[in-house]
């Protein structure tokens, strides 16, 4: 009755309405109407254009710093450094945005491929090493994360500045904001960047699913002796799969600095949008189609939560909550699948 | 006569498919009873359903003439059933002894008394003449410990019928041999043992009678006394087979394959291959007969350019392939069919058709440019299946699907068609039934007529003597001697295969 396929599909969607379900239960428990408190959430997502202008702005990142984490994994390899990357490339857009004066013909495309540039480099170290040395690609990318966050706070003060906190916005030639898109939205800060992701998904899968290159990355993730044996280089192939995952998540550093932001401040601790990027792949089963769908749902609670303790009085950490849990069901996806498979067949 | 363990009309479904279906066993006490089928038949499952893991959707089991529900393990346990699997399934970092206690220990105030379990191990072993070391960590033990450790838990727990699945697939033939003689003397004590195996061989030597399952049906059950390998093969397959495959005399021509004074080391750093030369001609098949372990993967790991070699040549033709990478070796003529199917041949998650083309699909048709063409990829595909006979649903179901000898057939379906000058074949039928092993040496003998050079690999020396046209045995790194099959016998050749060269006087 059901295909694998089937199941494969309808277990997020089990997921996130069970983790739905359960903040509601939660709310009740703690006195909050759960109706109440979803209704700030959708009017908080959705209620009007600048609240949908919002959302999308946030799913942008998403949506690239998720593909960033699928596609390691399409490709056998466990992207944690998708955080630093994402800072990486935050600051190299920055920085061209800041130190160039150019047309915008030149001054956008040069800031966007500094960032996908930066965060590939990133991703090329963990993976050089897991190629020559065998070192585990979590424990460096981990690492790396941190080295990241440090050394983008010392250029923003040191390289970029004379000693502030944060640098000058960047030249409007290197900005993907819109006054178009904002007098749509009632000036939100949504910007072009949304098109770049979703365009960065159809790339990742036809990279992966279309060409040789991406046989032989998911020959490679599924089983090294094989590919070797099939006369595919094994080395290369891992390496090239940490830069091309370090370029996504360095994209999504660009859409904060080229587009929601238009600057890069000191930061005193990591963004979350690369390690939210792991949920968003978790959740979208690493597809590229996933990814945005799932990017899509994570913006939306991220974006409506902040209506919901105004609204409903019910604490923006809920929707932490809800995402937890949905995390947790699609990760516990062997128990949603028996319950599936139990109902078949019964329905027999 | 009263039987031990009768299942009546046994029929247990899987989503899709019917695993067993009208299957009676009836094992006397004492006997040792053998359960034979092709990969698939489900011979496995019928025993799942004796050792309560599967519940039938039909029939009765009794035991000692008892009708009984086994709902699960324990229960079969009770029934002094006791299962050794085709998996082991042990706690590697735990002792012989702690494993077997596992779930049963002998308690001594709240405390394991594993002083008592362990004398209590080293008595059973010795009494059935097992010879395990119950101190020893699981990890450092060989496979055949292992199994013997299985074996020690199910009679620990007061096994009076036991149930081996496959047990003579992961041994060696010397542990082959002493696991025949454990067998006999556990049904000496009163035992009675199930043997699911599909080697006729092994049901010719030591079993009493055999029931035989065809496709999760059964087929019935014959007396071994009264019946012949070639009857229960037929039975089996449900067809005649042919054991000796027919082959013309080879018609040798030029050489295609020439080894000059290699060297090759392991994985450790030891040399392995030690100045070993050898020729494989067009039109003819060379079967390397050896005792594994001396040589012969890293041999054929240096020849497919998976394992550098330290020195000496390797030549195609007059082509110089000595530490080319796997891609060039394959381009160059040579097509691989390795002994680790799951681990080399196949990649286990991609579809059927997508490991057809695992060396090819940077090549057109299946791509141009860089863009894969899958129409042509599955077309091709489609074609192999069809001509390789690969039962599959379809080209488009995960290779971890297929049983072992439909892996086996797609990987020789998709070495053979780029038309190889050499056929490396390395223990091609390793693991499958007689109806795949009969098919695969037609092809290699078909593909030996078309002109190709095929270097055979095996630790059967009935294939080797089957297949080979020349047999070249390996020892210690090096081909020692080289024959005729029609001028040697398995005795000569095993003599050989320990380092002795009878032609030679005095050996090496
Ligand atoms: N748990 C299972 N779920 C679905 N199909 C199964 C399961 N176990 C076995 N099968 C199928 O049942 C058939 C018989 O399998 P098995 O009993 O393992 O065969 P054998 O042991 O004779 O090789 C095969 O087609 C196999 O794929
Ligand atoms: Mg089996």
């Amino acid at each position: 009755m059901f295909a694998n396929r089937t199941i494969n599909i309808l277990i997020p969607i089990i997921s996130v309405l069970l983790g739905l379900l359960s903040g509601a239960v939660i709310m009740l428990v703690f006195g909050y109407n759960p109706l109440k408190g979803y209704a700030a959430l959708w009017t908080g997502a959705f209620g009007d254009a600048y609240f949908l202008g919002e959302t999308l702005r946030q799913v942008t990142p998403y949506i690239l710093s998720g593909l960033a984490v699928a596609f390691a994994l399409r490709t056998g390899l466990l992207n944690i450094g998708v955080e630093g990357q994402v800072f990486v490339g935050w600051v190299a857009s920055v920085w061209v945005g800041v130190a160039f004066e150019l047309p915008m013909i030149l001054h956008l495309p040069l800031a966007v491929l500094a960032a996908a540039l930066a965060g590939a480099f990133w991703g090329f170290i963990p993976g050089i090493l897991k190629a020559k040395l065998g070192v585990h690609e979590v424990i460096v990318t981990i690492m790396m994360n941190y080295i990241a966050l440090y050394l983008s706070n010392e250029i923003v003060r040191n390289v970029i500045t004379d000693g502030k906190d944060r640098t000058d916005s960047i030249a409007p030639t290197a900005s993907l904001a819109s006054e178009w898109l904002a007098g749509m939205t009632f000036y939100s800060r949504l910007h072009w960047g949304l098109l770049i992701a979703l365009f960065m998904a159809l790339v990742m899968w036809f990279l992966l699913n279309k060409t040789t290159r991406g046989f032989e990355l998911r020959s490679v993730g599924f089983n090294q002796h094989a590919s070797n044996y099939a006369g595919m280089s094994v080395g290369k192939n891992i390496v090239l799969a940490m830069v091309i995952s370090g370029a996504f998540a360095g994209l999504a550093g660009a859409m904060e600095g080229l587009g929601t932001f238009g600057y890069m401040s000191v930061k005193s601790g990591f963004t979350n949008i690369g390690f939210d990027g792991i949920a968003v792949a978790l959740l979208g089963a690493n597809t590229a189609l996933g990814v945005v769908l799932a990017a899509f749902l994570f913006g939306t609670l991220k974006i409506g939560a902040l209506n919901m303790p105004t609204v409903a009085g019910v604490p923006t950490e809920l929707v932490e909550i809800v995402i937890a849990l949905i995390i947790i069901f699609v990760a516990s996806s062997y128990m949603i699948r028996w319950i599936i498979l139990r109902f078949k067949k019964e329905g027999k | 006569m009263e039987y031990v363990i009768e299942m009546l009309n046994i029929r247990k479904e899987f989503p899709g498919i019917v695993a067993n279906d009208n299957i009676n066993l009836q094992v006397e006490k004492g006997e040792i009873h053998a359960l034979l089928g092709e990969n698939g038949a489900g011979k496995s499952t019928l025993m799942n359903v004796l050792f309560g893991l599967y519940q039938p959707e039909k029939g009765e089991i009794k035991v000692k003439g008892e009708k009984v529900k086994i709902t699960d393990p324990n229960v079969a346990n009770k029934l002094g059933i006791g299962m050794v699997h085709q998996h082991f399934m042990l706690v590697d970092t735990f002792t012989v002894t702690e494993n077997i206690v596992l779930g049963s220990e002998p308690k001594k105030g709240g405390t394991v008394d594993i002083k008592k379990a362990e004398k209590e191990v080293k008595e059973l072993s010795e009494r059935y003449g097992l010879n395990v070391d119950p101190g020893a960590k699981i990890r450092d033990i060989s496979v055949g410990m292992q199994q013997r450790v299985e074996i020690l838990k199910t009679l620990y727990r007061g096994a009076e019928i036991l149930i081996l699945d496959e047990p003579t697939a992961v041994l060696t033939p010397q542990e082959i041999k002493e696991l025949i003689g454990i067998m006999h003397s556990l049904v000496k004590e009163g035992k009675s043992i199930i043997l699911i195996t599909h080697k006729l061989k092994e049901i010719m030597e030591v079993c009493d009678r055999c029931t035989v399952i065809r496709k999760g049906e059964g087929i019935g059950t014959v007396k071994v006394a009264d019946t012949n390998p070639t009857e229960l093969a037929s039975l089996m397959v449900g067809r005649e087979v042919s054991f000796s495959t027919e082959k013309t005399p080879a018609n040798p021509k030029e050489t295609f394959l020439s080894i000059k004074d290699l060297f090759v080391k392991d994985v450790r750093g030891v040399n392995m291959v030690k100045g070993l030369n050898l020729e494989v001609k067009a039109g003819e098949i060379v079967g390397i007969a050896g005792i594994d372990g001396n040589g012969q993967s890293e041999l054929i790991e240096a020849i497919a350019g998976l394992r550098k070699s330290e020195s000496g040549s390797i030549k195609l033709h007059d082509q110089v392939i000595t530490n080319l990478s796997p891609r060039k070796v394959t381009q160059s003529g040579v097509s691989h069919i390795p002994q680790d199917r799951h681990k080399f041949g196949l990649v286990l998650d991609f579809p059927v058709g997508e490991n057809m083309v695992l060396q090819s699909y940077y090549q057109q048709p299946f791509s141009k440019k860089g863009v894969m063409n899958f129409k042509n990829i599955y077309k091709k595909a489609q074609e192999l299946i069809e001509e390789y006979d690969v039962r599959t649903p379809n080209a488009y179901t995960k290779a971890r699907a297929l049983s072992g000898g439909n892996q086996q057939k797609a990987i020789i379906g998709r070495e053979v068609d780029r038309s190889p000058d050499l056929i490396i074949a390395a223990q091609p039928t390793r693991g499958l039934d007689v109806g795949a092993i009969e098919f695969i040496h037609k092809k290699l003998i078909e593909e030996r007529d078309k002109g190709r050079a095929v270097l055979l690999l095996s630790f059967e020396l009935e294939e080797i003597m089957n297949l080979s046209d020349r047999i070249a045995v390996m020892f210690d790194g090096r081909i020692i001697s080289e024959v005729k099959p029609e001028d040697t016998n398995e005795q000569d050749l095993g003599l050989m295969m320990a380092g002795n060269t009878p032609q030679k006087a005095g050996g090496s």
